[in-house]
């Protein structure tokens, strides 16, 4: 065999480099998966097909639970799009960072940017602004296969569960969003942002339908136009 | 059924199109930074908002419930950098047996 006669080559190196690294987080991304599978399967949600189908191609788990979580409360279809949409404009400025170090063409650096997601991002990172394109890639297939195969057991796995209040998984939604936001809370603007955001949607919970609340809440980030 | 496929077509060519949007058309032009600035700010509004609404409200109603005890719990693990999944699994749990507790 070729490959035992000469040193890994540094492409293969950085792509198992990226696969390993993200494999403790693919364990916790894939429970994630199933939490999202199970949701979507029970009654209320969207359905498992279309849950299998929303991960393999968005494959971002916040906005998914997003627009699961304005599907389960009665929200329609364009307040949850459009909350899904929003949270995650975040991958335009991630995907500029990392877009001159994608290698190809248009139809490569569409691909390799599809397998951007918060983690592979972070793991990509090389520091000073830098990032290693195959390092992405190993690390995004492997929290992809995670994301999707654990979307899979869920929805299978779902319909045997029963109750998802019962088991307390409506009170799961907040506690991620929480735990999500909370490492993003590092800056005046930031901490400022979220309570506001957070103010402007309660205070329209009883006046407009389901999930136009988290759309409105989006007007919080206009602070960042404000000098300091 | 038909709602569910309309949100996974358009999230899913909505979020492709946004993650494609710098690699395929900017190249390594950075954008404005007053639009960073905005941009930056859309996450933590957004889910401190999911945050609230899935914790306090039911359809069109405010409401206080097991989720809020659940929610507490959240950010006390949090506070003691618990890792996320037991942040909330911790949270699912105190709602589970509030709820068996209470019927």
């Amino acid at each position: 065999m070729l490959s035992r006669m000469e040193p890994a080559p540094p492409i293969r190196f950085e792509l198992r480099r990226g696969a390993v690294t993200a494999l403790p987080l693919a364990v916790a991304v894939g429970l994630f998966g199933v939490s999202f599978g199970v949701l979507s399967a029970s009654s209320g949600g969207m359905g498992a097909l279309p849950a299998i189908v929303m991960s393999a191609s968005t494959f971002a788990g916040s906005a998914q639970f997003a627009a699961a979580s304005i599907v389960a409360g009665g929200g329609g279809a364009p307040a949850a799009i459009a909350a899904a949409l929003l949270l995650n404009t975040r991958y335009l400025p991630i995907g500029v960072s990392v877009a001159r170090f994608l290698p190809g063409g248009r139809l490569r650096r569409f691909a390799g940017a599809q397998l951007v997601v918060d983690e592979s991002w972070a793991i990509a990172s090389r520091g000073e602004g830098r990032f290693d394109p195959h390092r992405l890639v190993g690390a995004g297939v492997v929290l992809w296969l995670a994301w999707v195969g654990g979307t899979i057991a869920g929805v299978l796995g779902g319909e045997a569960l029963g109750d998802p209040a019962a088991l307390g998984l409506d009170a799961a939604f907040p506690a991620l969003f929480l735990a999500l936001v909370a490492p993003q809370l590092g800056s005046r603007p930031a901490i400022v942002a979220a309570l506001l955001g957070a103010a402007i949607a309660l205070a329209l919970v009883p006046f407009t339908p389901p999930g136009v609340p988290i759309i409105a809440a989006a007007s919080a980030a206009l602070i960042g136009l404000v000098r300091r | 059924m038909s709602e569910a496929w309309a949100i996974v077509l358009a999230v899913g060519l909505g979020t492709m199109t946004i993650k494609a949007a710098g690699p395929v058309l900017l190249g390594d032009r950075p954008l404005p930074s007053s639009v960073q600035r905005v941009v930056a700010l859309l996450a933590p509004a957004l889910l401190a908002a999911l945050v609230a609404t899935a914790a306090f409200a039911t359809t069109q109603q405010l409401t206080l419930d097991a989720r809020a005890a659940g929610l507490a719990v959240a950010a006390v693990a949090i506070a003691l950098r618990a890792p996320v999944l037991l942040v909330v699994v911790l949270a699912a749990a105190t709602a589970a047996l509030i709820r068996l507790a209470g019927s």
